[in-house]
């Protein structure tokens, strides 16, 4: 049976008829031709699928759509108008942090959860914020000094915040 | 230290904004309308005869393709002629594709999948190397029990044997390493007025197209292959995808219909090509002086159910295996074993990460069994510009093996951390150290035998310039060097040089994106095309195109082994150390050191990144990637079973480049894509070995397998 359910999807309210348990992942890609979320394993193991949910990182292939009913969810489409995105793309370019691009938009919103919460992390808490983030290509360290430079050179275009819990 | 090139400094990535803001459009991101989607049956068995296949019955919109309507040859074209694109009668692996189901609803074929009912008559399966060698009737391929078999002499072994003063010998085994690539097999098939366009995720859209024509049955102008961004490919794209594309062609030609063909990653990791389980059998013979005078070489590898790339492999397991020593006297064979499992096949390094793990860890065990540090040990024997190989090819460009060797202990502290006195007590300690090479380019003269690859380069009115190469971009950065090459050369800025991806219809045969090959092959034709532009640069058009050419003075001889086993070198050395908990045996590394040379880097940024990649991925192979299987059945078929490292499981890694260059390559550019992967094991093992004092023999290092050295070892 299919519910309607209403979310803010990238800052515009939305409404669609789906069945509940129809992955976000699913309906982001194929209800609203969001396809910069990709599916790598659909088990929630990779974390190429990965999007915001009220900020927290999510493995949307994994999540039913009806769990976001009345919240914010937001994904590399939206990110990439903001001044953060610029930051990241800035950095994450000078460090070398891209290859075959297919985790790349799950890495750029883990960057976007952790320095939400976390404006100064240390190398550590990058490396355990994007532990959910498989990349095969890269072997993470220029993903980490891309993260750790954006947050140094980017000061205010993050809260200023220090949020230990996941 | 030497001033960077104008070529090596960092330009920035030509793909990177559309791979960052996440518009890149992979292959499961397109849906043409009326697309239809595809899903596989596969054998539950090892090894059978299939009696019967039981159809439920079907939607009137679900369409079953098979090896009835494979028009054309129903064999994948890869050396061998053995593997089907469709199992007809018989399976000989469990994953082997029997049929696919075509439809609107990917969930709804899965179900019919799911009730598709196969009467098989089961056959006694080979399913290890140790049970092939064994048999002695019902062989399961051909008349012996592997698929091909090689040997090689140097010098006289049996003379200098009998000489020697002492010998030393191992066995070492390596388990199955997947390449988890990111983006599953995907692809798309399209026919449109009579030609069929593939589209997908792939490392050599010409093999693509060359399996169309033979499936399809026909010609080359009606079959059309563009490479999509692919998510990574690290070989598991290099033959593997000839056949999803088949299978999603011939489901298009059936249904009228574009089709989607994306694989689950559960079937992905069950029925896709890895890097083959091996054991290697090394002997050494010293002198009374510990210099080694003769050395025999048995490599056995795990080939699967059809021979694929194996021969190839095997190739450089056994090229590679004397390792980046100078031995006057070798006996080196090896066997590619057939067994009813998965087909083993190309992945980073290609035969070359088990050949130096047994060889880097049979130096340390004879360094140790004669009383002499290992590296001195490594440092007497090692090769040198101008030197003859195993093969008696001629070492023509630097050899800097010293110097490298030398750069990564500095970097690594090596000998102070080597000959720290353990704590009692404590957390075990050790550090590693490895050397070895890559060959670059395909084996022998098969470049020009095999491969002759061409380049194209057109100029426009606009001063423009089209770059048409078949390289693909896996993430490698083919598209930016390639096209670096070709400004530097014309003096142009890089903005006026454009390289798309491959398309076999607009594109020239430039050869497969595999092999270490693409910035010293294909980037010296374009360094060679575009010398020819400069000549024309007035010109208001002008296309120039450049052939590959076997340099003069090599020469391979492929029944004996003998000569130019590849064109050109690239050198490494590694150094890991770790620590080893003494109860609960979990193993961490601490660190990871590097020194290569491979000539000049072309973007010091993009190498850096194969560096880092290629090492993690070693590192994942040395310690933490398991892949068993149990009755010819991958017991680790998901992200969750099959561990790859995440950003917590590997260090920073610090190296340097080690420049000497080669008289070949673009810019003195050697290879370097598979170098980055092959050094990480051995290192990782040996600083495991340094840790415990006890020998380690196989891979990967697991904590299982440290608990049984330490306790029964």
């Amino acid at each position: 049976m299919d519910n309607a359910i209403c979310f803010l999807l990238n800052n515009r309210s939305v409404t669609l008829q789906a069945d509940p348990l129809r992955s976000l992942l699913d309906t982001l890609r194929e209800d609203f031709g969001l396809t910069g979320a990709k599916k790598g394993c659909g088990e929630g193991e990779c974390g190429a699928c990965a999007v915001l949910v009220d900020g927290r990182l999510v493995n949307s292939c994994i999540t039913p759509v009806i769990a976001v009913e009345g919240k914010t969810v937001f994904t590399i489409e939206g990110l990439r108008e903001t001044p953060r995105f610029q930051e990241l793309s800035r950095c994450f370019a000078q460090a070398g942090a891209v290859q075959c691009g297919f985790c790349t938009p799950g890495m750029v919103m883990a960057a976007e959860a952790l320095l939400m919460r976390n404006s100064f992390p240390t190398e550590q808490d990058i490396r355990t914020a994007l532990s959910g983030n498989l990349c095969r290509c890269t072997g993470y360290s220029a993903i980490v000094a891309a993260i750790m430079t954006a947050a140094k050179e980017g000061e205010g275009l993050w809260p200023a915040s220090f949020d230990p819990g996941i | 230290m030497l001033e960077m090139k104008s070529i090596s400094v960092p330009a920035g990535r030509l793909d990177f904004s559309e791979k960052m803001t996440g518009a890149a459009k992979f292959c499961q991101d397109l849906r043409p309308h009326g697309m239809f989607y595809a899903k596989t049956l596969r054998s539950s068995k090892p090894r059978a005869k299939i009696r019967a296949v039981r159809l439920p019955l079907l939607p009137d919109n679900v369409v079953i393709v098979d090896w009835r309507d494979v028009r054309g040859k129903n064999i994948v074209p890869i050396v061998t002629d053995d593997q089907p694109f469709f199992a007809r009668d018989q399976v000989n692996y469990i994953g082997e594709p029997i049929l696919v189901a075509t439809g609107p609803n990917p969930d709804e074929l899965r179900k019919i999948i799911d009730s598709i009912q196969v009467d098989y008559e089961e056959l006694p399966a080979v399913l290890t190397i140790e049970e092939a060698l064994s048999r002695t009737s019902d062989i399961i391929y051909g008349d012996h029990p592997w698929f091909v078999s090689y040997e090689y002499l140097k010098g006289d072994p049996d003379t200098a044997i009998h000489e020697a003063a002492i010998s030393v010998e191992d066995e070492f085994h390596t388990g199955y390493q997947e390449q988890a690539y990111l983006e599953p097999q995907s692809m798309l098939a399209e026919q449109k007025d009579g030609v069929m366009t593939v589209r997908g995720s792939m490392q050599c859209p010409f093999y693509v197209e060359e399996a169309l024509m033979q499936a399809l049955g026909w010609e080359r102008t009606r079959v059309r292959v563009i490479q999509l961004p692919t998510g990574g490919g690290f070989g598991g794209k290099e033959d593997y995808p000839s056949i999803p594309a088949v299978h999603a062609a011939l489901a298009a030609i059936k249904t009228g219909r574009p089709v989607m063909l994306v694989y689950d990653r559960g079937e992905d990791i069950m029925c896709t090509t890895k890097r083959h389980p091996s054991c290697i059998r090394v002997k050494s013979h010293l002198d009374a002086n510990n210099h080694i005078i003769a050395r025999e070489i048995e490599v056995l590898s795990d080939a699967g159910a059809y021979c694929g790339l194996s021969g190839v492999v095997l190739q450089r397991m056994i090229y590679s295996v004397p390792g980046v020593y100078q031995v006057q006297n070798l006996r080196v064979s090896g066997r590619a074993c057939a067994t009813n499992k998965v087909p083993s096949g190309a992945f980073r390094g290609f035969g070359g990460p088990q050949a130096f793990f047994a060889i880097e860890m049979h130096m340390e065990h004879v360094a140790r069994e004669i009383g002499v540090d290992p590296l001195l040990f490594r440092k007497t024997h090692f090769l040198r510009q101008g030197d003859l190989t195993a093969t008696g090819g001629r070492l023509r460009s630097p050899v800097e093996l010293e110097a490298i060797t030398d750069s990564v202990c500095t970097l690594s502290d090596y000998y102070e951390k080597r000959s720290t006195p353990k704590e009692p007590g404590g957390k075990l300690r050790g550090i590693g150290f490895s050397a070895f090479f890559h060959g670059c380019g395909f084996t022998g003269a098969d470049e020009r035998d095999i491969i002759s690859a061409r380049v194209r380069l057109c100029k426009g009115e606009d001063e423009t310039v089209n770059l048409y190469v078949s390289s693909a971009e896996l993430g490698q950065g083919a598209i930016t060097t390639l096209s670096k090459i070709a400004a530097e050369t014309l003096d142009i800025p890089l903005s006026q040089v454009l390289c798309g991806y491959p398309d076999t219809g607009v594109c020239p045969n430039s050869g497969p994106t595999v092999a270490s090959r693409t910035i010293l092959v294909v980037g010296r034709l374009v360094q060679e095309a575009a010398l020819k532009m400069k000549e024309h640069w007035d010109e208001a058009f002008c296309e120039t195109e450049s052939h590959f050419r076997y340099p003069g003075g090599f020469s391979f001889d492929k029944k004996l082994h003998t000569g130019d086993a590849y064109l050109e070198y690239a050198w490494g050395a590694n150094v890991v150390e770790v620590e080893v908990d003494p109860i609960t045996y979990s193993c961490n590394i601490l660190g990871a050191w590097a020194a290569f040379d491979i000539g000049t880097p072309i973007d010091t940024t993009i190498a850096a990144g194969q560096v880092h990649g290629g090492m993690t991925q070693g590192l994942g192979y040395g310690c933490m990637e398991v892949l068993d299987m149990k009755a010819g059945r991958p017991l680790q078929c998901s992200l969750t079973d099959y561990m790859i490292p995440t950003s917590l499981d590997v260090c920073k890694i610090d190296f340097r480049f080690v420049q000497s260059e080669s008289v070949l390559g673009p810019y003195g550019a050697r290879g370097m894509g598979e170098l980055t992967l092959v050094g990480a094991a051995p290192a990782l093992a040996a600083a495991v070995e340094n840790a415990i004092g006890k020998p380690v023999t196989q891979l990967p290092v697991t904590s299982e397998y440290i608990m049984e050295l330490s306790r029964h070892g």
